[in-house]
């Protein structure tokens, strides 16, 4: 087989083994599901009637694509969990002394999350559907919004397979995505409008990746007004995944368990 | 290079922080033998096995496997080596069967060959019945197996084992010798690693002893064992004022003249069979009382002491010292 042909064939037997693993460790699948429907109820019933979003009609149309992005990125995280345990178990040092191609581990994740990803995306949606959000852009824009909450969900799970390989246990890329990407989320556009935030908050907020994503996610699914940010936010997505890739790859080829 | 050898390291060195991992080995393994690496805890056995199945590269030095340069020709050597890692490699949530198809299909023997491969593999492994469980039900000796029968997929030509029988109770470790014996170590060349000169006995060739990284002895285990004395005769006197009387009396059962420790005679026998009851009868020719008496056969600490000075414990007890050292200087 041709060395391209390799690749392709180990990424998918890698994203096989990943999707395997996942109705046989339940808990995992809570990330996806359960905790974002806890986090949209709360936002929408408890938070909600507090916050003002001028322009939108209801705070649950503001509020459904900024929280389908931060769901997209932490989907990624299976990825971190995933890796730390394979660096831990030994896996990883079988995995290299393997004639298989050096990226296949990690993008048998990656490829992975964009199946579960789907999957959460049509949760949330339906969960939003149920609490009075409604599609107010026209079925194309609707397509390119999904479209690009994946690839933003592809982008983050490179970065989380850099927290994977450099954390030696599950515990410890726990605390490097709750301590250092969580906070992240807070801090933008996701949840309210950056206006009310202090002025040095603000103008972080206004440069964070995540309110450009969440910025565009609005513009294409309700139909919001988006400025660049559409652009923005492919221009995000597509980088981050080049830089956290090519970060990844080379951190995966010198990776030994301990 | 010689084709015969299938496994030839240069001056290897590795250092980790101040730790000095390899310090300078030399090995050569011909083709289809099973080379035992004896060395305790921190000698640097792993760092070998990381470096010739490509996962480090040494700070100098070289090595070939099956004519390979570890380093240069690393993608193509992946396809000649099967490894078993020290801790079993296996994931946890697939079954055993998926674990060794996943295997076969990242040595790219194909989808059909790969699960008749896993098939085979789990019968001769004992494993047949298991095969369809997930490994988290397996017992660690279950695992190990079937982590050896990972490392063999693609049957390549030369096998890593990393401390094979490391954490089983002694039941399962005899049971997975005889399984390295009957189903790993026929045809391919063979590294194994080991910190207990009865398992390198059983399974090895040869035997190359490392410690802090140096090899500070190698031959056949029967070479070695010479070298340590072979088989030792301890007796405890019931009274230590006869230590001499008794010496004289054991003479002719050991080359070389008995020695005393702690009130009790010692010797190298020359040969093992009937010792105890033969003297017994000498030391009760001489009327000399017997407390208690056994025949002890060598151990690595025998060797260890015999070839370093000092026994196992005290090398341990540095090299503990050496990797605080080393954690201090990445911190
Ligand atoms: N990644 C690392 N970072 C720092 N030091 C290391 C690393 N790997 C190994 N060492 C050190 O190198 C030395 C040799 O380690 P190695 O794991 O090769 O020993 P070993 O013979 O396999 O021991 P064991 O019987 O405990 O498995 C030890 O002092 C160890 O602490
Ligand atoms: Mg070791």
């Amino acid at each position: 087989m041709s060395q391209l042909g390799n690749s392709v064939s180990d990424t998918l037997v890698l994203a096989k083994r990943n999707l395997q693993r996942i109705p046989r460790q339940p808990d995992l699948l809570t990330g996806y599901t359960i905790q974002p429907v806890m986090f949209t109820l709360l936002f929408v019933y408890v938070f909600g009637g507090a916050i003002a979003t001028p322009g939108y009609d209801d705070y649950v149309d503001f509020l459904i694509p900024g929280i389908v992005v931060q769901t997209i990125a932490f989907g990624g995280f299976t990825t971190a969990l995933g890796l730390s345990d394979d660096l831990r178990k030994g896996l990883i040092d079988r995995f290299r002394s393997l004639p298989m191609s050096r990226g296949a581990v990690l993008a048998g994740r990656t490829f992975s999350d964009v199946f579960l990803n789907s999957i959460s995306l049509v949760i949330m949606f339906g969960v939003g559907l149920l609490v009075g959000f409604s599609f107010l852009s026209s079925p194309g824009e609707v397509a390119l919004g999904l479209f690009l909450m994946l690839l933003f969900g592809y982008a983050f799970s490179w970065v989380f397979a850099l927290v994977g390989l450099n954390s030696s246990s599950p515990e410890t890329a726990n605390a490097l995505g709750f301590i250092a990407i969580f906070p992240l989320t807070f801090a933008s556009s996701i949840f309210v409008p950056t206006a009310t935030m202090p002025s040095w908050l603000e103008a972080f907020a206004n440069v964070n990746p995540f309110s450009t994503v969440s910025d565009a996610a609005r513009a294409l699914f309700v139909g919001a007004p988006h400025g660049d940010d559409v652009w923005g936010a492919f221009a995000w997505a597509i980088g981050i995944t080049i830089v956290f890739a090519f970060l990844s790859i080379s951190r995966y080829r010198r990776a030994v368990s301990n | 290079m010689a084709s015969d050898v299938a496994i030839e390291t240069h001056e290897l060195l590795k250092h980790f922080g101040e730790v000095k991992a390899l310090d300078g080995v030399d090995l050569s393994v011909p083709q289809g033998t099973i080379l035992g690496l004896l060395g305790p805890n921190g000698a640097g056995k792993t760092t070998a096995v990381r470096i010739l199945t490509t996962l480090l590269a040494p700070d100098s030095g070289s090595a070939r496997v099956a004519g390979l340069d570890v380093v240069k020709q690393a993608a193509e050597l992946r396809a000649q080596i099967g490894l078993a890692g020290q801790y079993a490699a296996v994931d946890e949530n697939l079954t055993g069967f998926e674990n060794l198809e996943m295997v076969g299909r990242l040595y790219h023997l194909g989808k059909a060959p790969s699960r008749k491969r896993s098939s085979e593999l789990l019968e001769r492994f004992d494993l047949a019945d298991a095969g369809g469980r997930l490994v988290r039900t397996y017992s660690g000796g279950m695992r190990r197996r079937l982590d050896l029968a990972a490392a063999l997929v693609a049957r390549p030509p030369i096998v890593f084992l990393d401390e094979p029988t490391t954490g089983l109770d002694p039941r399962s470790r005899i049971g997975l010798w005889e399984t390295i014996e009957e189903r790993v170590a026929q045809g391919p060349t063979v590294l194994l690693t080991t910190q207990y000169l009865d398992e390198a006995d059983r399974l090895a060739d040869s035997i190359a002893v490392i410690d802090h990284g140096k090899v500070i002895a190698e031959g056949t285990s029967d070479e070695l064992k010479d070298r340590i004395g072979g088989e030792r005769l301890e007796v405890r006197l019931e009274d230590g004022t006869q230590i001499e009387t008794a010496r004289d009396a054991l003479r002719e059962l050991s080359a070389e003249q008995p020695w005393s420790e702690d009130g009790v005679v010692k010797l190298s026998l020359l040969e093992d069979r009937g010792a105890i009851a033969e003297a017994v009868r000498k030391l009760d020719a001489v009327a000399v009382g017997v407390d208690d008496i056994a025949v002890r056969r060598p151990t690595l600490d025998d060797v260890f002491l015999q070839l370093t000075g000092r026994p196992v414990e005290e090398a341990e007890a540095e090299d503990a010292g050496g990797e605080e050292a080393a954690r201090e200087g990445q911190a």
